[in-house]
């Protein structure tokens, strides 16, 4: 392909509405066009688009394909791909966002395959080369050790975005745009994977990734039975619970409550970790957290470097203390 | 027929080494180790040889590892053999650099996949603990037209099928695709099993197959790198850290509360 142009970004709709990652792909796609001096695009797929469409000019896209197609009204990988697939195609930009979602951890280096081009994964941030116009993407490696600056050598140049990297632009309704229908052809014999059964695990209250103070424990509680005090802490502050990934390998906890890497991304106001030691690849987690709090009997412990306030001491002693001055407090 | 599984395995810097022994090298763009911390296998890919080992210990099956890279730690890829897999093949040449391309990589290992011929399935970690891309196993699938399932914890093969538990932001889902197919598996699925000293003696008897860019049939265009690593560094960090002190451990909870309070935070 030639004579690419413009930011492409692949949005996914959740519950009727566009889904705040794609809010967040859109923001960076905006910073990404506006460099270039081009257009910002956003294909959303779905059955009925008309609700996402006007949600996404208003928070910041130039032009809206509607990419409808009765087998989108659910998400299906295969068929998802085949969709962003012929969209890219059509639209033909020079950059192409995805959400590093759950979904996208999958649908990002497929349809990079696809098109024979390289995949930026897990970007935190991107940028355009002021002299070469080129994509400018840093990514975390070595579970957050290190950071690479990497540029793609193909076009489209593709990158996936983690989720919270980037902030949503403020709705403005008076933005204007344009909305084009883009009817795909699917063959419903594209469908490989079939899911036939769906298990929820969550906690109940409020969702981990939503929290505004999220309390965590890890290795050093030792235990299942920790947990209850965490979860009574995290009610007392509005707040929710998650883990380390040695609480959830060592069956404490639901993979659910994983916070890391390869688990959850949070950005509360304030992040609460109990006998957890701080590996980067947990960090990569939580590096966007406002303040975080260590409580934890090693004063080595590399979470000590991350955190803003911390206690050096046995979380047995700590936390009912805590707790119990955290609920005067909050009653006062 | 037995099931034939291959299992893509990589050669990594050990992920648990010390931070402190984390070094980068800006002008190579490489992370430097100290060679007294010997390399492992990635531990995601463990979890791999481990799925199809579950599968090998309820049906018939044989286990093929494939890895690809430089140079290797032959003593360190032999750990799935003595954990029970069957075969290990390396790809090794100066050219397959572990570089941050995971295109490239996908296309040598579907080659071999290929080579090798008749897999019903290749079981892949995750993502690898150096550069954390997440891409080789799915590029893979769509190289060969298998189907695709990641992020498995449990994975079966039954009536012609592969069926995995495949873990979800709120808990899992029970997916079903027909063979041939690749499955990525996370930490979910469970420690992988010990080798056995029966199955260390077995390692030790047995060569890997090795194989170079000359035996590998890719086009030309395919090994181009995708991506180009312009700079590699480690994040400074700035965070001053207040440690919050009292007469004893209960009070510095105590204190710890007063403090967040005072700093609007609860």
């Amino acid at each position: 392909m030639a004579d690419e142009s413009g930011v492409l970004v692949l949005g996914d709709v959740a519950a009727g509405d566009l889904s705040l990652t794609s809010l967040e792909l859109l923001a960076a796609g905006r910073g990404l066009a506006d460099s270039l001096g081009q257009e910002l695009a956003i294909g959303v797929f779905g059955a009925t688009l008309d609700q996402p469409s006007s949600q996404a000019i208003s928070h910041g896209a130039d032009k809206v394909y509607a990419v409808t197609h009765p087998l989108l009204a659910d998400y299906q990988v295969d068929v998802q791909l085949v969709a962003m697939e012929a969209l890219v195609k059509e639209a033909n930009p020079s950059i192409v966002l995805v959400a590093r979602t759950n979904q996208g951890r999958e649908l990002a280096p497929r349809l990079a395959f696809r098109l024979g081009v390289g995949l930026a994964q897990d970007c935190l941030e991107v940028s355009v080369d002021a002299s070469s116009g080129k994509l400018l993407a840093n990514r975390p490696v070595y579970g957050g050790n290190a950071v690479a600056v990497v540029s793609c050598n193909y076009s489209p140049q593709v990158a996936a975005i983690r989720p919270k990297a980037y902030e949503p632009l403020e709705a403005d309704a008076s933005r204007q745009g344009q909305v084009v229908s883009f009817p795909v052809e699917i063959d419903a014999s594209q469908v490989r994977c079939q899911v036939v059964e769906t298990v929820k695990e969550e906690a109940e209250g409020i969702k981990l990734e939503d929290a505004r103070v999220v309390v965590s424990g890890g290795r050093g509680l030792g235990g299942p039975e920790p947990f209850s005090a965490l979860e009574d802490l995290a009610k007392q502050l509005g707040g929710a619970v998650g883990a380390s990934r040695a609480a959830v390998d060592s069956g404490w906890v639901p993979s659910s409550y994983q916070v890391g890497l390869t688990g959850k991304t949070i950005t509360p106001d304030l992040y609460i970790t109990v006998a957890i030691s701080g590996a980067s690849q947990h960090m990569a987690g939580c590096s966007g957290a406002k303040v975080i709090v260590a409580i934890n009997k090693d004063s080595e412990a590399n979470i000590l470097r991350e955190a803003r306030y911390a206690v050096v001491g046995d979380w047995e002693q700590v936390i009912p203390a805590f707790a119990e001055a955290v609920r005067e407090l909050v009653q006062e | 027929m037995p099931i034939k599984i291959a299992v893509l395995a990589k050669q990594v810097i050990d992920p648990e080494m010390p931070m402190a022994a984390f070094r980068v090298d800006s002008e190579s763009k490489k992370v430097d180790t100290p060679a007294t911390i010997p390399p492992v296998v990635n531990g995601f890919d463990e979890n791999a040889v481990e799925a199809a080992l579950q599968i090998k210990d309820s049906q018939e099956a044989t286990v093929t590892v494939i890895s690809s890279g430089t140079e290797f730690a032959l003593d360190v890829m032999k750990k799935p053999l003595s954990m029970g897999a069957d075969e290990l093949v390396l790809l090794q040449d100066q050219a397959f650099g572990n570089t941050i391309d995971s295109f490239v990589t996908a296309q040598l290992l579907a080659a071999a996949v290929r080579k090798l011929d008749g897999f019903d399935l290749v079981i892949c970690g995750r993502q690898a603990s150096d550069w954390d891309n997440a891409q080789v196993p799915l590029g893979v699938a769509e190289i060969l037209g298998f189907s695709c399932i990641s992020l498995g914890k449990k994975v079966e093969v039954k009536d012609g099928k592969v069926v995995v538990e495949r873990i979800t932001s709120d808990g899992y889902e029970v997916v079903e695709a027909p063979l041939p197919a690749v499955v990525t598996v996370s930490n979910e699925l469970g420690q992988p099993r010990y080798p056995t000293l029966r199955g260390i003696m077995a390692a030790t008897r047995k060569l890997p197959t090795i194989w170079t860019a000359a035996d590998l049939d890719v086009e030309t265009d395919q090994l181009q790198p995708r991506l180009s690593l312009l700079d590699l560094f480690v994040p400074e960090r700035i965070q001053q850290c207040e440690i919050i002190e009292g007469e004893d451990a209960a009070d510095a909870g105590r204190q710890l509360a007063l403090k967040l309070r005072e700093a609007k935070l609860i």
